[in-house]
């Protein structure tokens, strides 16, 4: 059996090991597939003979999936990479794509779509590496990516991912047709992705009964979006009151959307910003000392990140959240909602407040 | 023996995470314990005392509690207030324990 048809599955946990290999069996292709359990033998491996696929989780002991894939993409610069994890988080992705990987999947997520997992491998089975053109660590806007797969004439769903929020973006053989983000959908979420600073993309076969949304040509809606980001990095006085106002509209509808009682958000110079409560300096305050106490209390305990403080009384719900830069926000909830939402109806909505 | 213990260090190079819970007074003394009496007190009593004052700041802000709870990767530290000390759990948590459920489901 050659290279073209072979996948590597490298993952410390054997019952998933077994179960993947069973999964990948069924692909029309009818590839090869062999296992490693540690990353040492999948290169080991690869050395041996060459497969066409690596599909590897991150997290092993002595050398972890990070460590493999940097390793393959310098020593097999032609095999298809792909990370199959539990571990879910911005970092991990982004440290993975960084290393050129072709798809980022979490292995509950695969769990749900098995269908599109195995459409994605069969993909990447049949694309041939010197039809496929160049591979490498990109770093690009989203609007210099959309403009390439559009003059490729290419026919693709691009997903970016920015912390909770995931946008959708079809493109159907050039033609921008389709975009999707929370409850937004058509030029307004196009808008609203393209105006994300930073995040992920991964890019996945289109789908070729999507409704078409979108009737402007991409390089129409590139130009509006690129004249409304400038307006906000150069702003005039007029357009400042204009934004402002805005996105006290838009924070109030958010706000309302995801039922929160208050928002307080609050940076290490002690700057507060807020909506729906008054006393919103005591309330920052006590959060930002609330998010540093329990980071050091955590570092004394070696109990791992700190991830969020939660506090429940007759009147309130809250969560406090740190975020980069020591910033901190701290979000109200009415008394009756449920414990377990409200780390994601707060990352959600923080999310959103930023963009 | 004391040439062995020199050669051997006899401390844990990983101390475990507690698990349990925890009653403090209000002056953040112990009052009674479930977690592994190999798990250091001094280490329970400030668990006990930034619970107290995450309380009493919270009082101070205006935002009066009755339960508190501080998420790390690996513990939770579940605290409820009563007449002025607290009953604290504490639950380590595993970060991979869905691996086991994930397989099961597939």
């Amino acid at each position: 059996m050659g290279k073209q048809s072979s996948i590597l599955i490298v993952d410390d946990d054997a019952d998933w090991l077994q179960v993947c290999s069973e999964l990948l069996a069924q692909l029309p292709s009818k590839p090869e597939i062999h296992t490693a359990g540690t990353g040492t033998r999948a290169i080991a491996r690869l050395d041996d003979q060459p497969c066409r696929l690596l599909i590897c989780d991150l997290k092993m002991p002595k050398v972890d999936g990070l460590q493999v894939l940097a390793i393959v993409r310098k020593r097999f610069p032609d095999l298809r990479t792909v990370v199959l994890t539990g571990l879910d988080g911005d970092e991990y992705r982004s440290r993975a794509y960084a290393l050129g990987v072709d798809m980022f999947w979490l292995k509950n997520e695969m769990q749900q779509n098995i269908t599109m997992f195995l459409d994605c491998m069969e993909s990447l089975l049949g694309s041939d590496a010197e039809s496929s053109g160049f591979r490498g660590i990109q770093s690009k806007s989203l609007m210099d990516i959309i403009q390439l797969e559009c003059m490729s004439r290419n026919s693709i769903m691009l997903q970016i991912t920015r912390g909770p929020l995931v946008g959708r973006v079809w493109i159907r053989e050039g033609d921008l047709i389709d975009a999707e983000v929370e409850n937004a959908r058509g030029e307004p979420a196009f808008q609203r992705i393209l105006a994300w600073k930073s995040g992920t993309f991964e890019s996945r076969p289109g789908d070729p009964g999507r409704e078409r949304t979108i009737t402007k040509s991409v390089n129409a809606l590139l130009l509006e979006s690129a004249q409304a980001l400038d307006e906000m990095t150069n702003p005039q006085t007029e357009f400042i009151q204009r934004s402002e106002h805005q996105k006290t509209v838009v924070r109030l509808s958010l706000m309302a959307a995801e039922g929160a009682e208050f928002v307080v958000t609050s940076d290490a110079s002690g700057k507060v910003e807020t909506m729906g409560t008054a006393s919103a300096e005591s309330m920052a305050a006590w959060a930002r000392k609330a998010v540093e106490n329990s980071k050091k209390l955590g570092e004394r305990l070696g109990a791992g990140p700190f991830s969020h403080v939660m506090g429940g009384g007759l009147q309130l719900r809250l969560l406090a959240l740190p975020q980069d830069d020591n910033k901190s926000v701290l979000v109200g909830w009415p008394p009756d909602t449920a414990e377990s939402q409200l780390l994601e109806r707060t990352k959600k909505l923080v999310a959103s407040w930023g963009s | 023996m004391g040439f062995l213990s020199k050669l051997f260090n006899s401390q844990p190079a990983v101390r475990s995470l507690p698990s349990g819970s925890v009653t403090v007074s209000r002056k953040g003394a112990i009052l009674t314990s479930t977690v592994s009496s190999t798990y250091p007190k001094p280490m329970l009593e400030e668990i006990g005392r930034e619970v107290l004052r995450e309380f009493q700041d919270a009082r101070e802000a205006q935002l009066p509690m009755t339960e508190l709870s501080l998420h790390f990767a690996s513990l939770r530290i579940t605290a409820r207030e009563i007449q002025g000390g607290a009953v604290i759990f504490l639950t380590p948590r595993n970060p991979m324990g869905t691996r086991s459920q994930m397989v099961k489901k597939a």
